[in-house]
């Protein structure tokens, strides 16, 4: 890692930032009109599948950003990223399957997963689940939390590097075989799914699609500006002093746990909310989302992207994801083949990633 | 945690021993460095050298012995962070800047003021604060280069960057390991001019095995030896004292 990542000055010049905005207009108004109005015989219309595949796409990215931060920026590694995401998901799974209410296929009160259980009443940690604003909390709180606890005693213990990663891929693999349980109470390996409604609207509407979508990119957008700004002020200086040189940051007065702490807590959490976001939008949570694989499938869209540039990761994510979802429709053997050939170019021959090489097109130093 | 008597040394080290799976890095080493003070110390490889920095500056502990900074202050209890905020600046051999930030920003980081998480996320560089930074970019020469990629400076600016960044603590003590290893003659000459003109505000010890650099500079100097003093005086004296000739300048 050592002199390929450029100071920490992402989307400064104008263009980018006009660039940005006008993606964003461009997705929360032309193509939900293009979807909503626009009748379904038209060459224009966009269907409602293609909605929730951007929808699932936009959560990736603020995944991807989430990640960019702690690895671009602090140099931090994580290979268990998608854990804060599938707890996020879990936690407003849990609201949601509260929601279906009798119309599962028992009838019950309680969710279907239970009464196949022979469960007669709710777990404890499911109270106050049938409320959506607990449930926006826990989103935050779950992933949040956990990540400050184990961060704490990594980043206390000095575990860095290639160390911390695998111990990332353990903490992920660890909470995927516990919700596999059946009797850790979230659904077993089948997870929560058919969903009805989410605060009285039904989920199938494509009205109360769009609406999810239009919410997925505003929080992404929410997210690049909050990131953004963290990194172009000073504490985003020093992160970049932790990646860069530790050790002169720590004989400069400062205590580095202070800083991974925060700008990881933070990153949990903002996966844990793209979590929340996607669930509702795809109609199913279940553990695989907490594989090893499925984490690493995520560092892969930022160094595709282009570490350390904050926009580099929404593009990686969304090039990644569109060609995954061509890909396993087209030729479903050749995926992983792709995506470990991908991999290999970028960390071979791009190592700042699409947005690099196209710095480096436009005659710039990347 | 202050130093309470402008008179006292500034560091004080006695008796201080360190050993490594039974091999001594430091044997009884005692020293005393006075403020103000320019001090030289020499010695073969493996005369406990780094050893001794680091235990100045907490990274290790003595297994034995005293290390004060002033009179208050025990070195062999305090964190490594506690210790760079009381005033010891430590400069690396190898030049340690952050390499992707600017020399303006590299200076910023190194500004002496509240360095917690919450107020890094609110700050906001005061006037005072501009003014120091300019300030040091005259004392090490870097005004035409403030606003370069500290990774393309030359191996020289580099390591005065690296002093400036000492310098931006305002530090009371300044350890310098190696400081012209690498260096260009002119370089070296410049070096010295600036750790002549830091010498009375700063106390600086300066660890270096380039003689001709060190004779140039030394008012005392101080030889070690497999972990103790070996001789201490002016650089005519120790050049002459039989026991320095024979385990390190006669090679």
């Amino acid at each position: 890692m050592t002199g390929v990542l450029a100071p920490p000055r992402p989307l400064q010049s104008r263009r980018a930032i006009a660039a940005v905005a006008f993606a964003y207009a461009f997705l929360v108004i032309v193509v939900p009109v293009l979807n909503l109005a626009v009748p379904a015989g038209s060459a224009f219309h966009v269907s409602d599948y293609t909605v929730s595949l951007v929808g699932k796409i936009l959560c990736y990215a603020i995944v991807a950003l989430a990640v960019d931060l702690i690895w671009g920026y602090a140099g931090i590694l994580s290979l268990g990223h998608g854990l804060f995401f599938a707890l996020g998901g879990y936690a407003m799974g849990m609201y949601l399957m509260r929601s279906i209410g009798r119309e599962g296929v028992y009838q019950s009160d309680l969710p279907d997963f239970m009464v196949f259980l022979d469960w007669k009443e709710l777990p404890w940690y499911w109270f106050g689940s049938q409320r959506f604003l607990q449930a926006c909390l826990f989103v935050i709180l779950a992933p949040g939390l956990l990540a400050l606890v184990f961060g704490w005693f990594a980043f206390r213990s000095r575990i860095r590097g290639v160390y911390f990663s695998i111990i990332t891929q353990a903490l992920t693999f660890a909470f995927m075989l516990l919700f596999f349980r059946n009797n850790t109470g979230f659904g077993g390996n089948n997870g929560f799914t058919d969903f009805k409604r989410i605060l009285g609207f039904p989920l199938a509407s494509p009205r109360t699609k769009v609406a999810l979508y239009v919410l997925s990119a505003t929080a992404l957008l929410g997210a690049l500006a909050l990131c953004r700004s963290l990194v172009l002020s000073k504490f985003g200086r020093v992160l970049t002093a932790i990646r860069d040189e530790e050790s002169r940051l720590r004989f400069c007065g400062y205590d580095p746990v202070g800083y991974k702490l925060f700008v990881w807590t933070l990153s949990a959490v903002m996966c844990g909310i793209a979590g929340a976001l996607y669930v509702p939008q795809v109609g199913i949570i279940n553990p695989s989302e907490m594989s090893p694989a499925n984490s690493v499938e995520i560092a892969i869209w930022v160094a595709v992207g282009g570490r350390a540039s904050l926009i580099g990761p929404v593009v990686g994510a969304a090039l990644v994801n569109g060609a995954k979802s061509w890909l396993t429709v087209s030729f479903p053997d050749l995926w992983l083949y792709v995506l470990g050939l991908m991999f290999i170019l970028v960390t071979r021959y791009m190592p700042r990633g699409v947005v690099g090489l196209l710095l480096l097109a436009r005659g710039r130093k990347p | 945690m202050r130093l309470d008597t402008p008179q006292g040394p500034v560091l004080y080290l006695d008796g201080v021993t360190v050993s490594f799976d039974g091999f001594k890095a430091l044997a009884g080493l005692s020293l005393i460095i006075e403020p103000g003070e320019l001090r030289c110390i020499i010695g073969p490889n493996g005369a406990g050298k780094t050893t001794m920095m680091d235990v100045i500056t907490g990274k290790t502990r003595p297994d034995t012995g005293e290390a004060f900074f002033g009179e208050a202050n025990d070195l062999t209890r305090l964190s490594e962070t506690d210790i760079a905020e009381l005033g010891i600046g430590r400069k690396f051999q190898k030049p340690t800047v952050f390499r992707n930030h600017s020399v303006l920003e590299n200076l910023e980081l190194a500004l002496k003021t509240d360095k917690s998480v919450f107020r890094t996320l609110g700050a906001k560089l005061t006037q005072a604060q501009a003014q120091r930074m300019d300030q040091t970019l005259d004392v090490i020469g870097l005004r035409m280069q403030a606003h370069r990629t500290a990774d393309l400076l030359s191996h020289g600016q580099k390591q005065w960057l690296e002093i400036g960044i000492l310098l931006m603590q305002e530090p009371k003590l300044l350890l310098l390991d190696e400081p012209v290893a690498g260096m260009t003659d002119e370089e070296t000459a410049r070096t010295g001019e600036l750790f002549q003109s830091l010498a009375g505000k700063h106390s600086l010890v300066v660890v270096e095995h380039d003689m001709h650099f060190v004779a140039s500079i030394a008012r005392t100097v101080t030889v070690l030896h497999e972990g103790k003093v070996l001789a201490e005086g002016t650089m005519d004296r120790v050049r002459e004292d039989p026991r320095v000739v024979e385990v390190y300048l006669g090679r």
